[in-house]
């Protein structure tokens, strides 16, 4: 890449970035009534091609997990369907209450992590590749089954700890930048970023198909993606700060419609 | 094998101006990025895409870089008789992709 | 020496095509219209019968909706025979060719393109009289704001 493109982009970050600090005011919680999907802010041939499952680069993976569903493996020699049976029952709405709290390890999970969680311990497999083909695949076609279903993560004994936590680190200001992720999702939102409009940053799509990503990714990948942006040292993959942010993020967006697999520009 | 999604509607009358949608998973490598190490990353594409229905050859797109990964590629034809329409990829590094789908007509 | 508005340019450029991660562009309005006499050759290329749908304002150059229609009654004699596409600032003119016939039924295509920067698009329909029509867009690329990471 060209230095001339580098400086020009870090120009380009510093100072958008630094306007966005200094528009707001103090972080404010978004009302209930005034939340609104990423969807609301594409264009309508961005928001088309999220519409149509023919057109819809998403399903393919979806596609793809339909078949892994049905494929024995591990030492166990067990596919997900031989537990869990039929997806488009069992899995109806599971994606909607996850990230959830694991009993056992006395700490929320994220979907990918819950079928990580599956293949090692039930079908005795080694994991799949963090962010890879397979796991993607899975975590989509699961996704999937609660399409239009509202998200139902819930605020209890269990889980408000780590709501908590996810608020926190939230609204914790980080990076080169000093910016928390309110200052733009809760303070800027429906402003624009250079030429983009800001988000409320509602996981409601995810795993979804970005235009910049050329493929899908998970909900780790888009935090991870915000991180660098804020020039802050990303979290190591799968710690326990991911979760908990987005256990907030499920939690801040109860309610909405699920619309995984999304497509987002 | 590469994942396809097609879309053709499973009837049709004698005819009838159908829409068909396709959609494949691809790389689409243009050739002009940079990856991780500084090093260019090779060219990959789908070259080429035809589609026939029931063996005659309805369909050919020849596809540049420029088109966006996980190719997505609609047409129209004639909803003529039943029967297969047989879809087919092939690309850089001996890419490879055959895809079918079956329509009625009456 | 080089004056501060073509530096800012260059800067601009640059930024753009860290967007999609290539090197600069090659194609030229010149490149594609050489591109397109390769296929027209000395025929002349009238404006009309092609419609040619792009968004005016794309979010994200990766992936950027196309369609094209043509009138045509796509009868055994007349018909559209090809549709090409062509851009002016990739780093190649041409973007694809779809051959038709008759039992296309409605000359109609979609499909999706890369577009490394702000730049027109043409549309050719090259019919079985052996004429050729076209039709351009105006096409605003905007940078992302979010990349994820600086390679």
């Amino acid at each position: 890449m060209s230095r001339q493109g580098l400086v020009a982009l870090a120009c380009l970050w510093i100072a958008g970035l630094a306007g966005l600090v200094s528009w707001g005011g103090q972080a404010a919680e978004i009302p209930l009534q005034d939340r609104q999907s990423g969807y609301q802010l594409m264009t309508p041939e961005t928001r088309a091609m999220q519409d149509d499952d023919a057109a819809n680069p998403g399903m393919l993976w979806v596609l793809d997990g339909e078949a892994l569903w049905q494929r024995k493996d591990g030492r166990a020699n067990l596919s997900c369907a031989d537990c869990h049976g039929d997806a488009r029952q069992s899995m109806k709405g599971v994606a909607a209450r996850y990230p959830a709290v694991d009993p056992g390890l006395q700490k929320p999970v994220d979907l990918e992590q819950r079928i990580e969680m599956c293949r090692t311990e039930k079908q005795q497999a080694p994991p799949l590749r963090a962010e890879g083909k397979d796991l993607l695949a899975l975590a989509a076609y699961v996704a999937r089954q609660s399409k239009g279903m509202p998200i139902a993560v819930v605020e209890d004994d269990h889980t408000r700890p780590f709501i908590s936590a996810g608020r926190e680190i939230y609204e914790r200001r980080q990076g080169q930048l000093n910016l928390s992720c309110a200052n733009c999702h809760d303070d800027n939102s429906g402003k624009r970023l250079a030429g983009s409009p800001i988000p409320q940053a509602h996981p409601t799509g995810y795993p979804l198909y970005r235009l910049e990503w050329q493929t899908l990714g998970s909900l780790q990948r888009r935090l991870r993606n915000c991180l660098v942006g804020m020039r802050a040292e990303p979290y190591a993959p799968g710690a326990p700060e991911y979760a908990e942010l987005e256990l907030y993020l499920m939690w801040r967006a109860r309610g909405m419609p699920m619309e995984a697999p999304g497509v987002r520009p | 094998m590469a994942r396809a999604l097609i879309n053709v509607p499973a009837t049709a009358k004698p005819g009838e101006i159908i829409e068909i949608k396709t959609l494949i998973s691809h790389p689409m490598e243009t050739g002009y990025r940079v990856g991780y190490d500084g090093a260019m990353i090779p060219r990959d594409i789908i070259a080429n895409f035809t589609v026939t229905y029931n063996g005659d050859e309805i369909f050919r797109a020849q596809l540049s870089p420029a088109i966006a990964a996980n190719p997505f590629v609609s047409f129209c034809t004639v909803a003529k008789e039943s029967g297969t329409l047989t879809f087919h990829w092939t690309g850089d590094n001996g890419f490879t992709a055959t895809e079918t789908a079956k329509i009625t007509v009456e | 020496m080089t004056g501060i508005d073509e530096t800012r340019r260059g800067l601009l450029i640059g930024a753009g095509l860290l967007v999609l991660g290539i090197k600069p562009a090659r194609a030229t309005p010149e490149a594609m219209k050489d591109a397109i006499r390769t296929v027209i050759g000395d025929a002349p290329l009238r404006e009309g019968k092609v419609t040619l749908d792009v968004p005016p304002l794309v979010e994200n150059g990766n992936t950027v909706p196309v369609t094209v229609a043509v009138e045509s009654p796509m009868t055994d004699a007349d018909y559209v025979r090809a549709i090409h596409v062509f851009n002016e600032k990739n780093p190649q003119p041409f973007v694809i060719t779809v051959r038709l016939t008759p039992r296309n039924g409605r000359a109609r295509i979609a499909t999706r393109m890369k577009l490394a920067d702000t730049q027109t698009v043409i549309a050719v329909a090259e019919m079985s009289d052996g004429s050729f029509w076209k039709a351009s867009a105006e096409v605003i690329v905007t940078i992302a704001a979010c990349i994820e990471d600086i390679n």
